[in-house]
């Protein structure tokens, strides 16, 4: 008995929370894709139906612009990330006696709620007040920066934001990457006369693709789940001109009791998480068994 | 002969020059960026600190010329959230109330866990932790409608127990996976010596693991604190007008339709809100940016 118990208690002590992890997770995930193929409203109904949400869905002008928007924020959050990140990275690498000082300055957004940055810009981007205020009053009288307010500008105000937040953290990473370059190499190609900036773009950049695929799959996932910083800032809004996939899901579910447009909008956010992070995951699951 | 000398002088003196001028741009674009990131959070602190007047009429970098604590007070006790006008402070405390038991209960369950997976490797083990990793990436829109029927069925809905239950449910993820890779890099023979000296799962697990484990429990900590301080969308669809955690109620002040708007206010409010997570990256920076890199460097 003793015996049975000592070989086993190990799964028991594993077993409460693999349990909630397959029922909280997979289980509901399981529920929300059952939800999406009937047509359920302010309750569920759990009929199957067929494609109708997916196809109710695809057709509304709102989560048109809820995708388009996603598309334009990920690519530029993503890419201006990358590459501010990367720069500071390589500034900082330069043996600079205050890199720790500058190093906490250029992380500490990462710390704060997206709520407190959205609030922070919102009101740094308001237009009578704010930056346009500000450079108005140094003379320059037609100058103006309304994108918060502006349906066509707007989702670039998320980016900004956003890439505020988050590019310290790319920086992070990419300098603890260059920290780990093999100094050897390095120092063999100083002898052999090749300029610092050779260096980086042949040798240093290019053996760092592993972070930079980090980087972009922590990028892509934050893309994705972005939802704090768009309420905050532009509540979505003008209209609903800044909606992402995840505001359009919260409406749905929350405001609008359309149960089955929120399971379906739901799943769709599944999906374009799935085809980044699966491939991803599998990768590094399998290299470490190797 | 002079010319030999001064050849290399001359040589060294422009290579100073170009060295020095790089450096003064290296400097001068390090010290730009730093003013972009310290921008917002200066705007916040001297706009809490002016009156509205001021607002309105000076410039939005400028320094406040009658520094005021009126908006800090308004904030944090007056302010309207809706239609209650108790200020941040009761959310201050709920969010407190929600962090402390599911920072720990996860952190605790996360370390059983990680010590299982890494060093009483069964027969599955890899499957459970994959699919438990899986869990950490899901968008959490996906769990949402079926949470909140589940909280309604447990009794648990708008209350504060039921979000300490959901931040735990899908903090474990993390919390196994922080502990997993590090015991993972634990030599296996120490369980194997000491299970020959008769030692059984739980007394290795406290004599052996845990007093190594201190690094990583405050990596952990840390992590899920941040995580669940600043949480909004659980936050959100999941409590009611006396529940809500602080980043839904300085959300609610900030777009609270009603009366003047008060930005001074507003800064204060959210100066408060970020207080708690900035103050521990101050403290403990170095294990906050060890939690962010293991949690995106993973395996």
């Amino acid at each position: 008995m003793t015996e049975w118990l000592e070989r086993h208690i190990p799964k028991m002590v594993l077993a409460p929370s693999f349990a909630a992890v397959l029922v909280f997770v997979y289980g509901f995930i399981a529920w929300t894709a059952w939800v999406s193929l009937t047509r359920s409203r302010l309750l569920p109904k759990y009929e199957i139906d067929g494609l109708i949400q997916y196809e109710r869905l695809f057709n509304a002008p709102r989560w048109d612009t809820a995708m388009s928007n996603l598309f334009v924020f990920g690519t530029l959050f993503i890419l201006i990330s990358m590459v501010l990140g990367l720069m500071l990275a390589i500034l900082l690498d330069q043996k600079i006696r205050t890199e720790g000082v500058l190093r906490t300055i250029y992380l500490y957004p990462m710390a704060l709620s997206l709520i407190v940055t959205g609030t922070a810009w919102k009101w740094i981007m308001n237009p009578g007040l704010g930056l346009e205020a500000m450079v108005r009053g140094w003379g320059f009288e037609s100058f103006t920066f309304d994108w918060v307010i502006n349906p066509d500008k707007a989702i670039y105000a998320v980016v900004i934001a956003g890439v505020w937040q988050a590019s310290g953290f790319v920086m992070a990473l990419f300098l603890a990457g260059l920290r780990g370059v093999d100094g050897e190499i390095i120092k063999a190609a100083q002898v052999d006369g090749i300029p610092a900036w050779r260096i980086y773009t042949a040798i240093i950049i290019p053996s760092m693709a592993p972070i930079f695929l980090s980087a972009f799959i922590v990028l892509a996932h934050l893309a994705i789940k972005s939802f704090d910083l768009v309420i905050a800032l532009t509540g979505g809004g003008p209209g609903y001109a800044t909606d992402l996939p995840a505001t359009y899901m919260y409406t749905m579910a929350f405001s609008r009791g359309d149960i089955g447009q929120a399971a379906s909008s739901a799943m769709v956010m599944m999906g374009v998480v799935f085809a980044i992070i699966v491939p991803y995951l599998y990768s590094e699951l399998r290299a470490k068994h190797d | 002969m002079t010319d030999v000398t001064l050849a290399p002088a001359a040589a060294a003196n422009s290579r100073n020059w170009s060295h020095f001028a790089l450096r003064w741009t290296l400097f001068t674009l390090l010290g730009l960026f730093a003013l972009f990131y310290l921008m917002p959070l200066f705007v916040m602190i001297t706009t809490s600190l002016k009156s509205l007047e001021e607002i309105r009429t000076g410039s939005l970098i400028a320094f406040p010329r009658e520094v005021t604590f009126d908006a800090w007070r308004t904030a944090w006790s007056e302010a309207c959230t809706g239609i209650q006008c108790e200020g941040l402070r009761p959310y201050f405390w709920n969010s407190v109330v929600i962090a402390v038991p599911a920072v720990a209960i996860s952190t605790m369950l996360g370390a059983a866990n990680g010590y299982v997976i890494a060093q009483w490797r069964f027969r599955g083990a890899n499957l459970v932790f994959s699919l438990m990793l899986f869990g950490c990436f899901i968008p959490f829109q996906v769990v949402l409608l079926p949470m909140a029927r589940m909280l309604g069925l447990m009794g648990l809905a708008g209350s504060i127990p039921g979000l300490i239950f959901v931040h735990v449910t899908y903090g474990i993820g993390f919390t196994t996976l922080f502990f997993r890779n590090f015991y993972v890099t634990i030599p296996q023979d120490l369980v194997k010596a000491a299970k020959v000296d008769g030692a059984g799962f739980f007394r290795i697990f406290w004599s052996i693991f845990l007093p190594l484990s201190l690094p990583i429990i405050v990596v952990t900590v840390i992590w899920q604190f941040t995580q669940i301080w600043n949480d909004f969308l659980f936050g959100v669809s999941f409590s009611q007008a006396g529940t809500q955690p602080v980043t839904v109620a300085l959300n609610n002040i900030v777009n609270s339709t009603t009366g003047v708007k008060e930005y001074n206010v507003d800064m204060a409010a959210a100066i408060i809100a970020a207080l708690p997570t900035l103050l521990v990256y101050a403290v403990a920076g170095k294990y906050f940016i060890r939690g962010l890199t293991a949690g995106s460097v993973k395996g």
